[in-house]
């Protein structure tokens, strides 16, 4: 049996007494869902002594406001719930995909919000079980001093594995902070750092109690779109989350986000520029798909080849970009390429 | 402070409160077996990859090898033990006996539990929410086509027969 290490559990019954408990415990991480925590501990992927479960406090689980106002989500509202709320609707549709897109129902059922923002950053020198991360030597990231993935690169390139992370930043979230020193609201983005250790500017105390969405002037539209082996099952290998508002049928803005090919959540919103005040017409969407994958810059250290995965960008993003606008997602030229490409 | 050796943790578990003293730091899937005597929730890949550890918390499929116990507490917990009323088995137990919707059987409890919770929650479903509902947990022997009919041979004679 794969166990956890030794370890202490706190339950806490206020958010504040939960950031004092992460202030005395030097190491204590928070537990949600569990579902990614509990792997990675068993994995031995962190040194933590002790667990502060957030189980145990009395708010977290609420979805509240409308699409004119804003919509708050507690960042302890489950992965499934969110995948088929209401108020996610077409403005938003792109986090209810991305949350939808996550593993399995089963860890749909456990996982939260607030914890797939946080996903520890996936490596396959990384997420492996200590005896076979001994055997193979260790890396920067945990027990050891060299990037194995990119041996003479002084900072880890572990990646950032998040379904939600790119929709928020699509989307404008923002998310608030509480911690012992008070509590901060900030824009989804600004909670990454492009590292693949040191991937968020959350402090250890600070727990993360909402997640915003903001109101929305006129219509609005967004998509998610993830790569991966099995559907039913894997972490995403490249994710594109696009959101526009329109002016009749014009486009007033767009933006949109990678994931899974940095060590954070990448947005390429500059790239879509050439979408605003134009009719999104099919040679358009291809030729700025076409451009906007310049940031994508994957390294061999998921599944499939990284060649694939910078190849399927523009792809993913033409047909997330296409989903947006209403038209057959499929039915673009980049897909039309890499199939007559495949065939 | 010394990290705790033991804890009481009071569970409800197929209708029954149990309290136990154990490791803070067992998964609610350690407790079933080695502390309950639970062993129908099988083991696999213990790290959320395969399901066939997944019990029902409060009706929906939950994996037991990533639930920590401690936060569990006033929650209901079914496992596949706590399938059967008395000695007449669960319709999806004598439909997958029936139809042979089991090999090793391995998946089979988190398999039956799974498709209850779905049952439960919408008693004629599709093939396609069939497939959508049991797609976390992995069989490696019967390439499922039995266990979706054994569903659906379920559904079709409802809750309790006999
Ligand atoms: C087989 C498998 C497949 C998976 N596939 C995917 C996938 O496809 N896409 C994906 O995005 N994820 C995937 N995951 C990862 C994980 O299941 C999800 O990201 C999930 O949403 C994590 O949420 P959680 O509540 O379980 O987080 P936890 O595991 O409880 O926590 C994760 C991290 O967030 C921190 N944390 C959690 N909540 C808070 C909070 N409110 N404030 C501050 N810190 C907090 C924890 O300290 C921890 O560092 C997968 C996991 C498994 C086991
Ligand atoms: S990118 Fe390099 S340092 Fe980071 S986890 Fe992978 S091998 Fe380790
Ligand atoms: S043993 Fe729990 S998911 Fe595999
Ligand atoms: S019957 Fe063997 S794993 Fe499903």
């Amino acid at each position: 049996m794969l166990r956890l290490p030794r370890l202490d559990y706190l339950r806490p019954r206020s958010v504040g007494e939960a950031t004092e408990l992460a202030a005395k415990h030097p190491g204590a991480m928070f537990i949600a869902g569990g579902t990614d925590l509990v792997p990675n501990l068993k994995r031995r992927q962190f040194n933590a002594t002790t667990l502060i479960s957030l189980n145990a406090l009395p708010d977290g689980r609420l979805v509240e406001g409308d699409i004119h106002h804003g919509v708050t989500i507690g960042a302890r509202v489950t992965l499934d719930e969110l995948a088929r709320h209401e108020m996610l609707g077409s403005p938003f549709r792109a986090l209810a995909q991305a949350c939808g897109s996550v593993s399995t129902p089963q860890v749909r059922y456990m996982g939260t919000l607030g914890g797939n923002l946080l996903v520890d950053p996936r490596c396959n020198y990384y997420n492996q079980t200590y005896s076979w991360r001994k055997a193979v030597g260790f890396c920067l990231k945990k027990d050891g001093d060299i990037c194995l993935v990119a041996r003479s690169s002084p900072r880890c390139w572990a990646v950032s594995s998040s379904d939600s992370a790119p929709a928020a930043l699509a989307l404008n979230a923002e998310v608030t902070l509480q911690g012992v020193e008070g509590t901060r609201r900030m824009a989804a983005a600004a909670l990454y750092r492009d590292d693949g250790i040191d991937y968020t500017s959350k402090r250890p105390d600070e727990v993360i109690t909402t997640i915003h969405l903001p109101a929305v002037e006129g219509r609005m539209t967004s998509a998610y779109w993830k790569l991966r082996r099995r559907p039913a099952f894997d972490f995403p290998i490249l994710g594109v989350a696009v959101a526009i508002t329109w002016d009749g049928g014009a486009v007033r803005e767009a933006r949109a986000a990678l994931g899974a090919v940095a060590s954070h959540p990448v947005d390429i919103t500059s790239f879509l520029a050439p979408l605003e005040g134009a009719r999104p017409t099919e040679d358009l969407i291809a030729e700025v798909a076409e451009a906007a994958d310049k940031p994508s810059r994957p390294l061999d250290n998921t599944d499939l080849s990284h060649y694939w995965r910078k190849r399927m960008t523009k792809v993913y993003i033409e047909r997330a970009l296409r989903d947006a606008c209403g038209l057959e997602p499929l039915g673009g030229r980049l897909t039309a390429q890499v199939r007559a490409g495949a065939g | 402070m010394p990290i705790a050796d033991r804890v009481a943790v009071r569970l409800r578990v197929n209708g029954e409160e149990v309290a136990v003293m154990v490791p803070p730091y067992k998964t609610l899937l350690e407790v079933l077996r080695e502390d309950l005597g639970l062993t129908g929730t099988k083991h696999g890949c213990e790290l959320g990859e395969c399901s066939t550890c997944g019990v029902l918390v409060d009706g929906r499929p939950y994996l037991s090898c990533l639930a920590m116990p401690l936060d569990l507490e006033g929650r209901e917990i079914t496992t596949v033990e706590g399938m059967a009323d008395g000695s007449e088995p669960d319709p999806l137990q004598v439909a997958f006996a029936e139809l042979g919707a089991a090999q090793c059987g391995y998946c089979t409890p988190a398999m039956l539990l799974t498709a209850r919770a779905l049952l439960d929650h919408d008693p004629h479903p599709t093939r396609d929410a069939i497939k959508e509902a049991l797609s976390g947990v992995l069989c490696r022997c019967t390439g499922y086509l039995k266990i979706f009919e054994a569903v659906e041979l379920a559904a079709s004679r409802g809750r309790r027969h006999g």
